[in-house]
């Protein structure tokens, strides 16, 4: 059965937008930092999460390939709509790295050419200079560039022999799912060289003088999470508006384990991180913390508390993961959680003592961002079939009994 | 109703009825042990004895009789305790973990796994207890209020942390283990003639009737203690990290250091249940139940946390690089580089480099080969920790205090017969214990037995 997206999510997800976009409007003029920094930042921040859903997402699709599980064939078309998202979400991070690149902004500040420029005394940075081996314009775009084709290439590639198994049976079957198979893994073989690059790349560099060795698997876990979430949510909604009606209560407790899993691996190695900084203390390492818990407390903690004690206790019993209205709620909050955790990440480096935490523009851009994702992926669910016909696993799957 | 896919591949070989999993798993306890039993036994126990005299010796004369000098203070000792933490991370991995992934094929290998886990954590205990010298002060260490004065543990400290980590990791993998060993205790007890045997398994089984309601609270209690004992596989290895990564001494310090020990402990765990599974399904003939795919699938982990463990080393590297810190770089330049440059490539190839191979087919499904890359990724782990314990204490701060460490014959002498206790141990355990689970086998079998594979399918068409 194909999706058909109603008037009145579609009139949902347009208000949405239009409410993001008249508040973000509102926003901006209100925003007088140099270079309208605030409202480049929001826009990365929102891109860079939407993006990281999506990403997240393309992971653990190739992940359930890699594994050959059986249960998530039965949503497999579910992951495919979040992928349409995919391109639109690169595209916002591209831009905004673009503009950067351009002197359009300072988020990254080494991208600025006077800090690597011995006779700009005024400028002149030693510590980043010293870095300028990997921290250069050029080299920069190359990383980007490949980490982009990739991901675009592959979640094309996956979605569109996942089509074709449908037309298929016997023996062309099995062999073309083998070749996805095969290609799950070679994908989470780049993914576990790229997810942490791109993360120093556009994240750690913000703070160009920080550095820490977790720190690319501690963001990949954040938009594992968020993934998660969006994934288990969408096929709630589904199952309420009537499709998907072979998707049972295991395959939902099942999607909500995931979120609950992957929930305590993030606060495992968010406190990693947080603990061995803290406990040694080193002067170069310790102020990217410093500055969070000196001046964003609030936003730090209440980040922290979301994203570990929320999942934590509230998932935890068998019940919760089989309570529709409940997973969704309890969704909805880590969702805005992990947002935070990104606003953290990104503001206090891109504005320095001009973020004064979450406003107008911050949620206006949220919000129009919700939307834009709610739509693309709501239309990416009408192009094919709900519920796959064709799958060596979708027996197992529609048996699947917890 | 459960169904399992035509194309996955069966988990128990051949033609086997409820009645033949019994027999072909109770009959190595039943009949007399092989003669290579009793050699490889001998060998071991010899071994071990060695390695008790070398204890005994240390204790005696005091932990001076080590090579540790004042900039090595730490090296073979702590290397062999984090060496064997880490392999003891596979058994709790497979029976909670892979229980909670719903992983059938667990079940041919958790059992020894499990008991491998028990073995590999007593080693690594001996080795803190004997470095304080004065073991029988080993109490201290328990946070006791004490007669002599306001003297306390210090809370502060990751080796305290340690401790606890330890104890509970034991605890809870001893109890797992046990549970999942009482049905099968029982049905030992109920097959065997002998009276004598027919009293101890009835004592160890805690009388089992096997009726539906003690099943269920053994599943029961099997999902809670998963539950348990998954967060303890990540938090033994991570505290172990902490030892290193809360100091402020470079090559220590850096916070990738718990993930990526937990993924090196898997890795190490696997290669020694391949060491040990690969001559025990030969000898004790299992093959029909701890089959090449179970193989396989064990060396697909290996591949996977042998990349992790990669990708954590080049990520120190790099980064060591990108920090501009002085120290971090030398640190680095120093382990590949310096007069350990050798123990740097060593782990390097056998870690990183060598499992890579297990990308084809052929080789992670070849027997002789799997055998030779568990060896070697046994040697490689150990190099690991020797690698970051000894290269970044050698050349500390200060040049003038740079040193190097020699073990001696009693460093040797004591890991080598942690080898043998280990083995002994694990021997015993295969003579007199059911080495499969032999219950829950019986379980899987009419879904993933490859007759009644071959039955549903030809129903089927």
């Amino acid at each position: 059965m194909n999706f058909t997206f109603s008037k009145r999510a579609r009139t949902i997800s347009i208000a949405l937008m239009a409410i993001g976009a008249a508040a973000t409007v509102i926003g901006i003029l209100g925003d007088h930092t140099d270079h309208h920094q605030r409202t480049w930042a929001n826009l990365f921040v929102n891109g860079f999460f939407f993006f990281g859903i999506a990403l997240g997402t393309l992971f653990f699709y190739a992940l359930q390939n890699a594994t050959e599980t059986a249960w998530s064939v039965m949503v497999k078309r579910v992951y495919e709509g979040i992928l349409g998202f995919l391109p639109i979400g690169a595209g916002v991070v591209v831009l905004c790295l673009a503009a950067g690149s351009l002197g359009l902004h300072h988020i990254w500040h080494w991208m600025d050419p006077r800090v690597t420029d011995p006779t700009n005394a005024e400028h002149y940075d030693a510590l980043i200079a010293g870095k300028s081996a990997f921290l250069n314009l050029p080299f920069f775009w190359v990383r980007t560039i490949a980490y982009m084709a990739t991901f675009i290439l592959f979640a094309r590639w996956f979605r569109k022999q996942s089509l074709a198994l449908d037309e298929l049976s016997g023996e062309a079957l099995v062999k073309r799912h083998l070749l996805m198979y095969r290609r799950g893994a070679l994908f989470l073989v780049l993914f576990a060289v790229f997810s942490s690059i791109l993360a120093w790349d556009w994240l750690m560099s913000i703070d160009a003088h920080w550095f820490s060795t977790l720190f690319g698997w501690y963001v990949f876990s954040g938009m594992w999470v968020s993934a998660m979430v969006t994934a288990v949510v969408l096929v709630l909604y589904l199952r309420r508006k009537g499709y998907m009606p072979q998707v049972n209560n295991s395959h939902v407790h099942d999607m909500g384990k995931w979120v609950f899993a992957i929930s305590f691996l993030w606060s495992y190695l968010w406190f990693s991180q947080f603990m061995l900084i803290w406990y040694a203390n080193i002067p170069e390492e310790v102020t990217w913390f410093q500055s969070r818990i000196d001046h964003h407390p609030g936003l730090l903690w209440t980040m922290f508390f979301i994203n570990f004690a929320v999942p934590m206790v509230l998932l935890m019993s068998r019940d919760a993961k089989r309570n529709p209205r409940f997973l969704i709620g309890v969704g909805a909050v880590i969702i805005v959680g992990h947002w935070l955790d990104v606003l953290q990440i990104v503001m206090p480096g891109a504005l320095g003592h001009h973020f004064h935490g979450v406003g107008l523009l911050e949620v206006g851009m949220f919000l129009l961002f919700l939307g834009l994702l709610i739509h693309t992926v709501l239309t990416t669910l009408t192009k094919a079939p709900l519920t796959p016909v064709q799958h060596p696993y979708l027996e197992e799957a529609v048996h699947h009994s917890i | 109703m459960h169904s399992e896919s035509a194309i996955r591949q069966p988990l128990i070989l051949g033609h086997k009825t409820y009645h033949d999993i019994t027999n072909d798993i109770v009959a190595p306890i039943e009949n007399k042990a092989p003669r290579a039993w009793y050699v490889l036994i001998t060998i071991s126990s010899l071994i071990a004895l060695y390695g008790i005299g070398c204890i005994l010796y240390l204790i005696g004369t005091g932990v001076g009789v080590w090579g540790l000098n004042k900039t090595v203070d730490w090296a073979w000792d702590i290397t062999n305790f984090v060496w064997w933490v880490g392999i003891g991370h596979a058994g709790t991995l497979i029976s909670a973990v892979l229980l909670l992934f719903r992983q059938k094929w667990r079940m041919a290998v958790n059992r020894s796994a499990e008991a491998m886990t028990i073995f590999a954590v007593i080693m690594a205990f001996t080795f803190p207890v004997i470095h304080m010298g004065r073991v029988w002060m080993a109490y201290w260490f328990l946070p006791l209020p004490n007669t002599f004065g306001s003297l306390w543990v210090n809370f502060n400290s990751p080796l305290l942390w340690d401790v606890f980590a330890i104890s509970t990791y034991f605890t809870v993998s001893l109890v797992f283990w046990y549970i999942g060993l009482i049905p099968d205790f029982a049905t030992i007890r109920d097959k065997v003639t002998s009276p004598g045997m027919k009293r101890v398994y009835g004592l160890l089984s805690f009388g089992w009737t096997g009726n539906a309601k003690a099943w269920t609270r053994f599943e029961e209690v099997s999902l809670v203690l998963a539950g348990i004992a998954t967060p303890l596989v990540f938090s033994v290895h991570s505290v172990v990290s902490f030892d290193f990564a809360t100091s402020v001494i470079p090559g220590w310090h850096t916070t990738i250091f718990p993930p990526y020990f937990v993924s090196g402990a898997v890795f190490s765990g696997f290669a020694m249940v391949q060491t040990l599974l690969l001559v025990m399904r030969k000898v004790m003939k299992l093959e029909s139940y701890i089959t090449i795919k179970h193989i396989e699938y064990m060396n697909i982990v290996i591949i996977v946390t042998g990349s992790i463990v990669g990708v954590a080393y080049i990520t120190e590297l790099f980064i060591s690089w990108y920090s501009g810190v002085e120290y971090e770089s030398y640190a680095f330049i120093n382990r590949a580089t310096g007069p350990y440059w050798w123990s740097y490539w060593a782990m390097m190839t056998c870690n990183v480099i060598s499992p890579q191979v297990f990308w084809f087919k052929k080789l992670r499904t070849n027997l002789a080969f799997t055998f030779f890359m568990s060896i070697v990724v046994n040697i490689g782990m150990w190099f690991e920790r020797f690698v970051i314990i000894v290269t970044s204490l050698h050349r500390d701060y200060l040049p003038s205090a740079w040193n190097m460490f020699h073990p001696t014959w009693v460093d040797v002498g004591i890991f080598v017969g942690t080898i043998g206790i280990f083995f002994t141990l694990y021997l015993l355990f295969a003579r007199f214990f059911p080495v499969l689970a032999l219950n829950e086998i019986k379980s899987i079998l009419k879904i993933s037995g490859e007759s009644y594979k071959q039955q549903a399918q030809h129903h089927h068409h």
